[in-house]
């Protein structure tokens, strides 16, 4: 409410530095800081400040997890987790930096934009860890050392396969708008999930708005988290989500649940999540340390084994069973035409949705 | 001649007068600014011919006045006779029965909203499976859909109706016997008595009640985020919520917040040209006991009534939180093969929130139950003696909070309180100065209907002995409403830990209450912890009223069963 800079704004006054993208970042002639290592006097001076807060939209459960992992690791630091939907958290950074209240060290978001509209507002600490400058692509990283994928999703369907014999679930979005699917359908919200934001971009993109306003006559139960549906599948009670984190359906069906991953035929929206560190951090190496820890190859295989996540390191190892990225038709990820028009695309869904 | 004592009343009223001011005017002033503002700041009347022609606003005034009236009749229409039942007649278990009601109050509304989301929600709320069980119904068919207006109303009533139940049920202990007693003697029966005498006599706290009621299911913001949401519809609450999405547009908040206050001062003063004329001191210096009437052989079957009225907001929802807090998932039925304590594990094991929650609001409860009572004494006290000449400003601020929704008096004290010269954004101060606010007007009702019974007479004996005004209020008024003032501090201690819409505003990382938390998990679906959590608070209230009630219960002629 005070955060005078919209993401439009902030991404005119610094367009003309930006050119095309490749993967979901900007890619231009830039000078990142050199890479670090975690040295002992880092994590020394992180167990010194004990704590480090971390903003993040990535499942509860999951994240907790992480936060444990982190601090078996490295004993003394103690890991405050901040879960939320992606939006909200960047509402709420927005609105705790207005008022100078500089709460978060680290935040991780599902909508890439955000840490564009960060970068722009100059909020973030460039950092680069030695696995982010020496393993991950050009896609993945900021050419600034600001930011780099922690996480990496996609946003499919799914179905309950107790409900839905598999010969009969969807096998598209089209096959959504089927009145036998009409009260069966659940599905997160763009105003609070960064994911169904930039899957809403996505699909909206591809299929276009008359799909949504279509689906929206199905009587589709509105949630919010596109940790949810997932969720709500698993207790029966709706049949189908239209959207969701694959991470999400991969960690519960791998825990015996009865749900099932749809790769939708028109393509499956890919979702990066990004982290960063604050430049206003209260616990600058604490931060550095959990930033640095979370992009090694050891922390981004936990993402996929305890998590379900796919990863950008490219030393980190598919879970066996899970489908490639390569044999599924992914939609094109655009953070920056999100950031542009994530007013637009909330507005538009609202209009269809009524919430 | 000795010297005249000094009396600390004058400069206690100014206090007083001028903390309300601050509390409420700053806050309320800005959001005056803010919606008769543009983006930049400038005039404007634009946010108000959004307001009324835009249909995304006009659907959600519409639903929340149904809503509200809906709420409001219902509550009354319940609450009447179960707090005559419980108050004036032999039903069985009755004291039982108060402490129950009590116990749902202690449950926040949005909890209890979740708690029927597993109860019956349309595929796998738990009563929906039993009937489709019993029936043999076809699995996509459901007997509740809790994701609907009525489901919401239903879940609204639910936690609302305690309050309007709580206030029958004092005033009808409160009235005196002989009143009764004179109108059996004249030869009426139990009818005539009651239609003439007991119900005239209880009609200003019922309509009180219901005015509580139709505010709660005005402001009420965690049962429709939870059920109207997924339903598809927006009351103004949840509206006035999704315009702080990014981009935040606050002018646009304010100015949906002031019909809502207009309404509400409007109906206020309704209230007080229908009751203003008229004096209801029923306790005076001499006082009998209420009769009881017999029921006779509808004894039991009352309180079977009652029980069962009882089960929508107690029994049912918690086993639905027991159900969910021990399985390891909430649609499935518990058994001792499935049974299992991850969710306790997790809440408590892994769940960094949990711990700093739940001291902040421990913390924010006490602190607020304590500042919030000593303001309504006093204010209730200056208002209903007439202490200053400015008392009808005084009654004014101190029950315009109900008509401001916590969400927005959260954005008008964020507004406030995030620039200079009290940056409290941040702290808990700014929590503590809402939960005050928000509460501020339950506690002067209240106070002020306990002074209604309190005949002025006896502090006018204590004054022509010579006593100054404080010490009047401090040794005659104050025992005498000792039970009220240990009702009201338990009011707003459970007050503040159900309260979520203007600590959702805000909170910080730092400065997280238990129901901000729970709203945290529920966006994400993590029921297991968010039923753990739930019945860790309800416990923990549960025993602090229990104290405080221990504490507050002494010799004195007004006892406060509702906490017995």
């Amino acid at each position: 409410m005070t955060m005078k800079i919209t993401r439009r704004r902030a991404l005119a006054t610094t367009a003309a530095t930006t050119l095309a993208t490749t993967g979901p970042f900007f890619t231009s002639a830039h000078a990142a800081p050199p890479a670090e290592k975690i040295t002992p006097e880092l994590i020394a001076a992180a167990k010194k400040e004990g704590k480090v807060t971390w903003y993040t939209s990535i499942d509860l459960v999951l994240g907790e997890k992480v936060g444990k992992a982190f601090e078996a690791k490295f004993p003394g630091v103690s890991m405050k987790l901040e879960r939320s939907g992606a939006e909200r958290n960047f509402q709420r950074i927005g609105q705790e930096y207005a008022s100078k209240i500089y709460n978060c060290d680290v935040v991780n978001s599902s909508d890439a934009a955000h840490l564009i509209v960060w970068k722009r507002q100059k909020i973030l600490a460039a950092y680069v860890p030695e696995d982010v400058a020496r393993d991950f692509p050009d896609g993945e990283k900021d050419p600034d050392g600001m930011f780099a994928s922690w996480r990496v999703t996609l946003c499919p369907m799914g179905y309950n396969t107790k409900l839905v014999k598999a010969e009969d679930a969807p096998k598209s979005y089209a096959d959504l708008l089927d009145p036998k699917w009409v009260g069966k359908l659940v599905k997160a919200h763009p105003g609070y999930s960064g994911t169904i934001m930039t899957s809403t971009q996505q699909c909206s993109r591809d299929l276009g708005w008359p799909f949504f306003e279509k689906l929206s006559k199905q009587k589709v139960m509105q949630v919010q988290s596109a940790t949810e549906p997932p969720k709500k599948v698993i207790l029966g009670e709706r049949q189908v989500m239209v959207d969701g984190g694959e991470y999400v359906v991969l960690e519960a069906k791998s825990r015996g649940e009865p749900i099932e991953v749809i790769y939708p035929t028109e393509g499956t929206p890919l979702i990066t999540g990004p982290s960063a560190i604050m430049a206003g951090a209260p616990n600058p190496n604490a931060a550095r340390l959990f930033y640095a820890w979370s992009m090694t190859a050891e922390a981004q295989q936990l993402n996929i084994d305890v998590a379900g996540l796919r990863s950008a390191h490219p030393k980190a190892v598919d879970k066996p069973g899970v489908r490639k990225f390569a044999d599924i038709k992914l939609m094109k990820e655009e953070a920056s035409v999100v950031a542009d028009k994530a007013d637009e695309i909330k507005a538009q869904y609202v209009k269809y949705f009524k919430v | 001649m000795t010297l005249p004592r000094f009396d600390l009343s004058r400069p206690m009223i100014g206090a007083v007068v001028a903390i309300l001011a601050v509390m409420i005017v700053l806050p309320v002033g800005w959001l005056v600014v803010y919606a008769f503002s543009d983006k930049a700041g400038n005039p404007t009347l634009a946010n108000f011919v959004t307001l009324f022609t835009d249909p995304s606003f006009e659907d959600p005034l519409i639903t929340t006045l149904i809503i509200a009236f809906s709420t409001s009749a219902i509550c009354c229409v319940v609450a009447a006779p179960l707090g005559w039942l419980v108050a004036r007649t032999d039903m069985p278990l009755a004291r039982t029965f108060r402490v129950l009601v009590m116990a749902s109050l202690v449950t926040p509304p949005f909890v209890g909203a979740i708690a029927w989301e597993m109860l019956a929600a349309p595929n796998s709320g738990l009563l929906n499976q039993i009937w489709r069980t019993v029936t043999g119904a076809p699995a996509d068919e459901a007997l509740f859909d809790i994701y609907t207006l009525t489901g919401l109303i239903f879940t609204i009533v639910c936690y609302t109706f305690p309050y309007v139940f709580i206030l029958v049920a004092n005033a009808l202990d409160r009235m005196p016997g002989e009143l009764e007693d004179a109108s059996s003697m004249l030869g009426a029966g139990t009818w005539a008595t009651a239609r003439r005498i007991t119900i005239p006599l209880a009609l200003p706290t019922l309509l009180a009640g219901a005015l509580i009621a139709f505010l709660q299911a005005l402001n009420i913001f965690g049962s429709p985020a939870i059920l109207a949401i997924p339903a598809g519809f927006h009351t103004l609450t949840t509206k006035i919520w999704s315009l702080f999405e990014f981009p935040p547009k606050p002018e646009l908040a304010a100015a949906t917040a002031l019909p809502l206050l207009v309404l509400t001062v409007a109906l206020l003063r309704a209230q007080s040209l229908v009751l203003g004329r008229r004096s209801y001191a029923v306790l005076g210096g001499k006082y009998g006991a209420p009769r009881l009437i017999r029921l006779g052989s509808l004894r039991i079957p009352a309180a079977l009534l009652a029980m069962a009225l009882l089960s929508l907001p107690l029994f049912l929802p918690y086993a639905a939180l027991f159900n969910t807090a021990f399985s390891p998932i909430s649609s499935e039925f518990v058994t001792p093969a499935t049974f299992t304590l991850r969710n306790v594990f997790f809440t408590f094991g892994q769940l960094s929130s949990t711990m700093p929650a739940l001291v902040n609001t421990l913390e924010l409860a006490t602190l607020s139950a304590t500042v919030c009572g000593l303001l309504a004494l006093l204010v209730s006290y200056i208002v209903a003696r007439r202490a200053v000449r400015g008392w009808p400003v005084l009654n004014f601020l101190a029950t315009a909070p109900l008509a401001i929704p916590g969400i927005v008096l959260g954005v008008g004290l964020f507004l406030a309180y995030t620039r200079p010269p009290l940056t409290l954004y941040g702290t808990i101060w700014i929590l503590l100065i809402a939960f005050v606010t928000i509460e501020l007007p339950a506690a002067y009702q209240q106070f002020r209907s306990a002074f209604h019974a309190v005949h002025p007479e006896l502090e006018e004996a204590g004054r022509m002995l010579g006593a100054t005004r404080v010490r009047t209020l401090w040794n005659i008024t104050g025992p005498l409403l000792r039970a009220s003032i240990v009702a009201t501090w338990c009011f707003v201690f459970v007050g503040v830990i159900r309260e979520l819409s203007a600590a959702v505003i805000l909170f910080t990382s730092e400065t997280k209450v238990v129901a901000v938390l729970i709203f945290d998990l529920k966006e994400s679906g993590d029921v297991g912890a968010i039923a753990v959590l739930s019945l860790t608070i309800v416990v923990i209230t549960a025993f602090v009223l229990a104290l405080a009630n221990r504490l507050g219960s002494g010799r004195d002629a007004v006892r406060l069963r509702t906490l017995a």
